[in-house]
């Protein structure tokens, strides 16, 4: 270092570049300026577009709809004005008719999906802890599982007849389905290397579902008892407008029956809106499940 | 161990028939001994009579082959709707944020609440079954086309980038293959359902032949033989469809493996 500095001149200066040089560099400036300017309106008519344009379909929807029953396209009875279905819905809910239909539908569901749970956790836990059950159980359970709710219901209407107990076997048997085959399903995916641990460590049987296979099992395990749950939501409709003297689907079937389609079209909102909130619920309690373990669902896969 | 799973799996292949043999000679006991004068317990001789009457009679090929001349012409129609509107939605962010959230409301209605306001907007004819087949053949494959085609791995699109491929070249080379697997299971979830619902809609919108229609025949008549014949029937159709979606599965799979690009 010290004789560099010897060998500069002391009047060193340096050289200067020449002034065309410069003027051939690129205008430094200019670039974030021009991102600037792009920016501001993409990102507000971004913005606009993503909280915008999802409302547009409902509404030109809802102006058609409204339009058609106005200009008298289509006739009051074939389809009620908008107007007329929030009344009723309205209506529905200050009477307290909506309540006491919702809560009996409600009511049915989760009869039929607890008692439904309980028979799928309890047949795929057998079939997952034993390969005999397995061997006995599974041909004949898949062979029964091809008949849809749709076809029991015949069966079970002639055995059971047309009251509660019908509506619970008949949502039982669709939660059930979905809950027994991944909870097996779990089991089959245990996590072969932790296994090999366990098996290195000596663990007992007991030892090695309750520590290894049950943990890893869980987020499967829930997805059965979601898509249990969406199952016996569907079969609880098709039962009750089937069967039924009150319910959701009965005020459906009624409306029908009455040509009252502002009656059924505020019911089907209904159901769709408790479909709605359940299947979030679900999702929301999933993706916590989810987060809380994330090595369990990635030795899953 | 997988080995050793496999072999107790092919020694113990007879256990699969215990239960229902067993099941079946308890059933063929209880009606012979008569241990329940209830109507409804039919002998197993009797359904089998029944059986052999509906086919050699011919109602049980007419119910058939109208049950599965809607469940079809519902699954095409619902598809090709499902396909174009799946490809719009994945393909076309404008077009997603336009209609996407209307169609995941849509969605969520359960199936069986518009069979009320088709009957009344379509009747209660064949027309009614396919438009309600066709809306239960839509949901699934709209839904996975749109997944696939989402969720196409990022570096195979910027391998087309690289190449400068044109977005016509995009999509065809690119995307829709990717998406395939999740396309094929949107039609074979398709397949599922609309038979489902062909039992549904011959159920709720009664008139006219079909499969549904003979079990209602058979419980309004209190004939129990005529019900175990028609859910055996619907067991059996479910499965061979089930089935020959996945042989045409995997075929088309391994067509594309081999396919060059």
């Amino acid at each position: 270092m010290a004789r560099a500095q010897t060998a500069r001149p002391a009047s060193y200066t340096a050289p200067t570049l020449p002034k065309d040089n410069v003027k051939r560099l690129p205008p430094a400036p200019i670039r974030p300026v021009r991102k600037v300017e792009v920016q501001r309106p993409s990102a507000w008519r971004a913005r606009l577009t993503a909280n915008g344009l999802p409302w547009l379909l409902p509404l030109a929807l809802l102006g058609l709809w409204y339009l058609g029953v106005e200009r008298g396209w289509l006739s009051e009875q074939v389809l009620p004005p908008p107007a007329y279905v929030y009344e009723t819905l309205s209506e529905l809910i200050s009477t307290g008719d909506l309540w006491v239909n919702a809560a009996a539908s409600l009511q049915r569901v989760v009869v039929g999906f607890a008692l439904g749970a309980g028979i799928g956790v309890t047949l795929g836990l057998a079939m997952g802890l034993s390969k005999t059950v397995e061997d006995y159980l599974l041909p004949t359970f898949n062979a029964l599982v091809q008949i849809p709710v749709l076809g029991w219901l015949p069966f079970a209407l002639l055995v059971f007849g047309i009251g509660e107990p019908l509506k619970y076997v008949l949502i039982a048997k669709a939660a059930m389905v979905p809950i027994t085959l991944c909870t097996l399903q779990a089991f089959h995916q245990a996590p072969k290397g932790l296994l090999e641990v366990g098996r290195a460590y000596g663990f007992s049987r007991w030892q090695s579902v309750v520590g290894i296979v049950l943990p890893a099992a869980i987020p499967t395990f829930f997805t059965g008892l979601r898509l249990g749950f969406t199952k016996a939501w569907l079969s609880l409709v098709v039962v009750e407008l089937v069967a039924s003297s009150e319910g959701l689907g009965y005020l459906i079937v009624y409306g029908r029956q009455l040509f009252q389609l502002d009656l059924v079209m505020a019911a089907v909102v209904v159901v769709g809106a408790i479909g709605l909130v359940i299947d979030r619920g679900f999702d929301y309690v999933e993706r916590r499940l989810n987060r809380s373990r994330p090595s369990a669902a990635g030795g899953l896969s | 161990m997988s080995t050793a799973i496999a072999v107790s799996t092919a020694t113990h292949r007879y256990r699969g028939w215990v239960v229902p043999i067993v099941a079946i000679a308890v059933w063929w006991l209880a009606s012979n001994q008569g241990w329940s004068n209830s109507g409804l317990l039919v002998s197993p001789e009797k359904v089998a009579a029944t059986a052999w009457d509906q086919i050699t009679s011919g109602k049980f090929w007419r119910a058939i082959s109208a049950s599965l001349t809607r469940n079809l012409s519902g699954f095409f129609i619902g598809t090709t709707l499902g396909l174009a509107l799946g490809c719009l939605l994945g393909l076309s962010r404008t077009f997603e944020r336009l209609v996407g959230p209307s169609f995941n409301t849509f969605k969520q209605i359960s199936l069986f609440a518009w069979i009320p306001l088709i009957s009344v907007w379509f009747g209660l004819g064949d027309v009614a079954k396919v438009v309600f087949l066709s809306l239960a053949a839509l949901v699934p494959v709209v839904v996975n086309t749109c997944d696939g085609l989402r969720n196409v791995p990022p570096n195979l699109l910027e391998v087309a980038r690289v190449y400068r491929f044109s977005r016509w070249q995009t999509i065809f080379g690119v995307m829709l293959p990717a998406a395939l697997p999740s396309i094929f299971t949107g039609l074979y979830l398709a397949l599922v359902y609309s038979w489902l619902a062909t039992i549904g809609a011959e159920y709720l919108l009664v008139s006219g032949e079909g499969i549904g229609n003979t079990l209602i025949d058979g419980s309004e008549h209190f004939m129990m033989d005529l019900v175990l014949f028609g859910m055996v029937v619907i067991g059996l159709v479910g499965w061979s469809l089930n089935a020959l979606a996945r042989v045409v599965e995997r075929r088309m799979q391994r067509l594309y493996g081999i396919a060059p690009r």
